[in-house]
């Protein structure tokens, strides 16, 4: 039995979906606070994988077999649960990719050079994760696109009249900007971002890489022109990502990457490129990561956005209610709208000796400069410890973290 | 009330990453090296000056965790006195103490606080942060 078609949000029963969670670290109970980097995967996702590899495994898209044709089912159906999920027009506006990052760098590589011409800009911000900064760099040294940084507050939000004053020129042919921080856990007014770039005549692309967890993401009320996320963040499986591109716009770009699948026809003279969105996913595609990540987006689709969401906004006031309180405890960013992602810092402790004494106690966070060095330069800071929530995160847990956080301080002081 | 704490963050560690003996640029000195792990900003600027063919005295600036800055501190005082050639064979003695947990070189008791680092994979790096700094730091003074 498992959480799916229950009514209300018991999280005893989501965590009885996810196996790991009964398992032991160091003889305590683990408290998993470390989802944005990496969230645990439901049974459902487990034995959907499982069982492609047991009973119904072939390649896909060309074998005339009937194993073929069932896996090949089995693999475009991530395709139509992705449409869903983002309210996407139809399954040709989903491209398949291997991560985020891949995704990311579709986009800069494909739309980038093909599309964009040099002189033009690129927008990100302050608080990009590095996948959305150094595709663009790399475009920009390739390329000749000038790469424009949107500032954030003190308060870790997006400064809306900074950003809004790199886009008056009509330069920027594209904004490319988080949808959450995976550093302060602030969402950014996504559709108001939109609005400014299309005002500017500028594409807009979202890094929904944190966002597509925590909340429903619907890609034509935003009217965004690309949209990524990966799967391992949403109890998916390694190794597959998505990008949502605007049918338009995958016409009008070029392939990036040529091989097998992607083509219509090949001779060595010429070859003609399949219609999108295949014509982006060239070479035997992450078959058994696609089985797995429909079942994924099955199960947080049954359980329901609105229930996870309110979860999470509870997990959040809770967590911040809780470390706020204790002296010597800074939580970074005061965002106004932000989500299950808390970053802080101990006086007196690095966040490195927080994370290993954390983990004495069986709390796994995540401490460093989470892959947004220049957003840290940003704080004024080396580095921080990161604790970020899910669906399966109990109050109990934060409880704990607090508990632990309290004994650390002693331990510094 | 700490035990569970204390198997790698022992007070030796505590104290010298709080309050480090030799955490400071000497006044004069005839090699130097920085070194630095990305992963966490973590920062350590080594100071050497050498008596003939030894090195007399070592100190730091660093900025990191109670890990990196205490393993400098202890550093410090396990080079000084020595040759090059001795360094090396204590440099490599503290890398398989951090590895394995056995610090096989009887002579080095001081640093035996290091070996338990060994429990915390994650944080091999940031013991033998200092150490890397030397290597760099004695390469490139004339001595050899």
């Amino acid at each position: 039995m498992n959480a799916i078609g229950k009514p209300g949000f018991d999280v005893a029963r989501i965590r009885a979906d996810f196996p790991i969670l009964a398992e032991k670290v160091r003889g305590r109970d683990l408290v998993f606070l470390d989802s944005a980097a990496s969230a645990q995967k439901p049974r459902v996702v487990i034995d959907a994988m499982v069982h492609a590899m047991e009973h119904q495994y072939a390649n896909v898209h060309r074998g005339l077999h009937w194993m073929s044709e069932r896996t090949t089912e089995a693999y475009e159906a991530v395709r139509d649960a992705t449409a869903e999920l983002l309210n996407a027009p139809d399954r040709s506006h989903i491209i398949i990719t291997y991560s985020s990052t891949a995704a990311i760098n579709l986009v800069a590589q494909s739309y980038g050079r093909g599309i964009l011409k040099p002189g033009q800009a690129v927008v990100i911000s302050e608080m990009e994760h590095h996948a959305n900064l150094v595709p663009w760099q790399m475009l920009r040294d390739a390329h000749g696109i000038e790469l424009r940084i949107a500032p954030i507050t003190d308060a870790g939000e997006l400064d809306m009249a900074g950003f809004e004053a790199l886009l008056v020129d009509g330069k920027v042919g594209l904004v490319s900007i988080t949808h959450m921080s995976n550093v302060l856990g602030t969402y950014t007014p996504a559709e108001r971002i939109v609005q400014l770039a299309h005002q500017y005549g500028a594409k807009a692309m979202l890094d929904g890489s944190q966002s597509v967890v925590h909340r429903r993401i619907d890609v034509q009320a935003l009217d965004v022109d690309f949209f990524a996320f990966t799967g391992h963040k949403l109890y998916g499986p390694t190794g597959i990502g998505i990008l949502y591109a605007k049918r338009e716009l995958q016409d009008a770009m070029p392939p990036l990457f040529g091989g097998g699948d992607m083509i219509r026809s090949v001779s060595f003279e010429r070859s003609t490129w399949n219609d999108a969105p295949y014509k982006f996913e060239a070479g035997t595609p992450a078959i058994l990561e696609g089985i797995g990540l429909k079942a994924a987006i099955d199960y947080v689709q049954a359980v329901g956005f609105d229930a996870i969401a309110a979860h999470e906004r509870a997990l959040t006031e809770h967590a911040l209610s809780k470390l706020s309180a204790i002296e010597g405890v800074r939580v970074i960013g005061r965002a106004q709208d932000r989500g299950g992602v808390l970053s802080f810092t101990v006086e007196g402790a690095h966040a490195h000796d927080v994370a290993t004494l954390l983990d004495r106690q069986g709390i796994a966070v995540r401490a460093g400069h989470h892959c947004a060095e220049p957003l840290m330069r940003r704080l004024g800071l080396d580095s921080t410890s990161r604790a970020s929530f899910g669906i399966y995160t109990t109050m109990a847990e934060v409880d704990a973290l607090a508990d632990a956080l309290v004994r650390i301080k002693g331990f510094f002081s | 009330m700490f035990d569970d704490l204390r198997d790698l963050y022992q007070d030796a560690i505590m104290q010298r990453g709080r309050a480090p003996r030799h955490g400071t640029r000497l006044a004069a000195y005839d090699a130097e090296a920085r070194g630095d792990n990305p992963m966490c900003g973590d920062r350590v600027h080594v100071f050497v000056r050498h008596e003939g063919d030894v090195v007399a005295e070592l100190g730091f600036e660093a900025r990191g965790c109670a890990i990196s800055i205490a393993s400098a501190d202890l550093m410090a005082e396990a080079v000084a006195g020595q040759s090059h050639a001795r360094i090396a064979e204590i440099a490599e003695a503290v890398e398989r103490a951090v590895r394995t947990g056995v610090l096989d070189d009887p002579a080095l008791e001081g640093l035996r606080p290091l070996a338990a680092v060994h429990a915390a994979k994650s944080r091999l790096k940031c013991a033998t942060l200092p150490w890397g700094a030397l290597k760099s730091a004695l390469e490139g003074s004339v001595r050899s």
